[in-house]
């Protein structure tokens, strides 16, 4: 006897028909390996498809993702503190404006840091006299008592704010829109512009007002100067209030019987921060057009892996009726060409989650913000591919199955 | 091999086995015939004469439409599916013309996938696959792929694949076809060395001088055995 057959197992069955044809899960996943490995190419391009339909989907969600991380980062730098009061109406529906003395018995609130007005005095501003009145831009004169910009967080680009309370002098600040509008980028001195029939002298630029985009599309005068030119009753039209971080809430109820002890009910007392946190929030729904783009270039993938794998299957006839004949069960085939299509699909997803994340770093350094890209999407992007790829290999897998093993062999 | 011939049970035994192809086909008409353990038997006739028709029934690949097929002491009429698949991949080796092997894989790698469904871990089946092609000679061919090995050492390959998880019943059919005659006559002395071992062969051609060194002979004629000569 030659020395091969001590090595090799035993002739004499233990049981006739006893012996089962298995496929444990390890060598089921080598199989499919060995059968994408044998096509790479092919494997590649249909996993391309996947890729693209994820990846874009990966970037939707990774680049709102990052603008909203952004913009609760900004909110949050500027605090969360801020408080306005505005006129609000009586009973009767009409307009009741803020006393006089709102401002200074807000600003005696506790708790209450600092606190500005601002007063609308009806004028518009014009570069020119030259400029017909009713082109106003849209932009409106306010009056301030000289803190804004600290209140509401909006750093000077360039300049300073009105000084003083007491200011007596001819002098304008502009909000960024407004600057724009007026075509006033920097100050060397000359810039003026034409408030009423007066010309004030422009002294700073204002920049963005993120937590009251409002403000930038105004220019501020003092409220000595609005009384003197433009007869601005002392009425605020809206008050800005900075309290305490940890008494926000308790500082917002108090804000309207303190600053309308006739009809609290007739202020309205708002959180900008609230507003912008839900306008962030608000920001993703913008992307559900997005990623249903994203899901036709996952359903064009899909198709592509399953066209792939009809075609696998009619060229692997030979393979599948060779399967058959060393004993693989129909089931043994169904489980590897499902296989296969998923694996293709999931490292598809894996890429996409690649590209998706690419395009969210480019994204996010070329606007300096934030890179986020949410935790379910690690998780979820090659499972969807997973799922896509069996999903698409069942019809090609039970069409590999049925074929007969004789007729497969003779292909 | 100690396995007593006389003693052993039938390795195949076919009883009154008709085969009927959609459309009316008749490709066997009442074929009964046994083959003992440990017997070399020929199938020779010409091509449409139900020779592979005779051992895709042998190899449980098809169902007889009527008569009693029993392979490997397994009454095939009352397995399910996955019984016969069972049995093929423990007790039967085909061997098949056009070799049937896959150019992606090692010589080694495709002997191994001959237990792939035995449920053996690729280390063992590797272990098991280099025996084997020691056996037949390709002891130093193991890396090459299909597409470096000429025509001969592929079927060489092909009957490794079919021996190394020592059947019971070795099915050939037509593994000297694409063969010229020199490597075919080596080929077929290699089967007949191997199933000295232990196995039964079936083996079909149509080739007289292959078929005049089996003790046992079938002739086949429109589906039917006409001569069983030994």
């Amino acid at each position: 006897m030659s020395a091969v057959a001590e090595n090799l197992p035993p002739v004499n069955p233990p049981a006739p028909g006893s012996e089962r044809s298995r496929l444990p899960g390890r060598e089921l996943l080598g199989v499919a390996f060995g059968g994408l490995r044998s096509r790479k190419l092919r494997a590649a391009l249909s996993a391309l498809g996947i890729a693209i339909g994820i990846g874009a989907m990966v970037a939707v969600v990774g680049v709102s993702a990052s603008a909203q991380a952004n913009l609760i980062a900004e909110i949050d730098s500027l605090g969360t503190n801020l408080l306005t009061v505005s006129p609000g109406t009586d009973f009767t529906g009409k307009s009741a404006p803020l006393p006089a003395t709102a401002l200074p018995m807000l600003s005696a609130v506790g708790h209450v840091q600092n606190a500005t007005a601002v007063y609308d005095t009806g004028q518009s501003v014009f570069r020119t006299p030259y400029v017909p009145a009713a082109e106003t831009g849209g932009l409106s004169v306010m009056a301030d008592t000289g803190d804004l910009p600290e209140v509401v967080g909006a750093p000077m680009i360039s300049g300073r704010f009105l000084s003083s309370p007491k200011q007596q002098l001819p002098e304008v600040v502009l909000g960024s829109a407004a600057a724009q509008n007026l075509q006033i980028y920097h100050l060397n001195g000359r810039a003026m512009v034409l408030i009423g029939n007066t010309w004030f002298t422009v002294i700073g630029i204002m920049g963005n007002a993120t937590l009251d985009a409002s403000l930038d599309t105004d220019v501020f005068i003092s409220l000595p100067m609005a009384t003197k030119y433009f007869k601005t009753a002392p009425h605020p039209s809206t008050i800005y209030v900075r309290s305490d971080q940890n008494s926000v809430t308790s500082v917002s109820d108090l804000l309207g019987p303190t600053a309308n002890p006739m009809d609290p009910s007739a202020v309205n007392v708002s959180r900008p921060s609230d507003v912008l946190e839900a306008r962030a929030a608000a920001k993703g729904q913008f992307t559900t057009l997005l990623l249903g783009l994203g899901a036709v270039a996952l359903l064009v993938g899909a198709i592509g892996i399953a066209n792939i794998m009809v075609i696998s299957v009619l060229e692997r006839r030979g393979e599948i009726g060779l399967r058959r004949a060393l004993g693989a069960t129909r089931s043994h085939i169904t489980a590897q060409f499902l296989c296969e299509s998923a694996l293709l699909a999931a490292i598809g997803g894996a890429f996409g989650l690649l590209f998706g994340a690419g395009a969210t770093e480019v994204y996010a350094q070329a606007k300096h913000e934030p890179f986020v890209v949410p935790l379910y999407a690690l998780i979820a992007a090659p499972t969807a591919g997973f799922l896509i790829g069996a999903l698409a290999g069942l019809y090609p897998a039970a069409k590999a199955a049925r074929l007969s093993p004789t007729e497969a062999l003779r292909a | 091999m100690s396995v007593s011939r006389a003693a052993a049970p039938p390795s195949a035994k076919l009883d009154g086995v008709v085969k009927e192809y959609p459309g009316g086909v008749q490709a066997l008409r009442d074929v009964s015939v046994a083959v003992t353990g440990g017997e070399q038997v020929a199938v020779v006739g010409p091509s449409g004469s139900g020779k592979t028709t005779l051992l895709t029934i042998l190899g449980t690949l098809e169902r007889a439409t009527d008569g009693t097929v029993e392979i490997a002491g397994v009454d095939v009429d009352g397995a399910s599916d996955r019984a016969l698949a069972g049995l093929r991949a423990h007790r039967i080796g085909f061997v098949f013309q056009s070799f049937h092997l896959q150019d992606s894989l090692s010589a080694l790698d495709n002997v191994a996938t001959g237990m792939l469904y035995c449920g053996m871990a690729l280390r063992a089946r590797r272990e098991v696959a280099r025996q084997a092609l020691k056996r037949v000679g390709l002891g130093q061919r193991l890396d090459h792929r299909p597409g470096a090995l000429s025509g001969g050492e592929r079927q060489r390959v092909a009957i490794a694949r079919a021996l190394a998880k020592r059947p019971t019943l070795i099915l050939a059919d037509e593994p000297t076809g694409n063969l010229d005659s020199r490597s075919g006559a080596e080929v077929v002395e290699l089967l007949h060395e191997l199933a000295e071992e232990g196995s039964t062969l079936v083996l079909i051609t149509h080739d007289e001088k292959v078929a005049a060194t089996f003790p046992r002979r079938l002739r086949m004629h429109d589906g039917e055995i006409v001569e069983d000569e030994s």
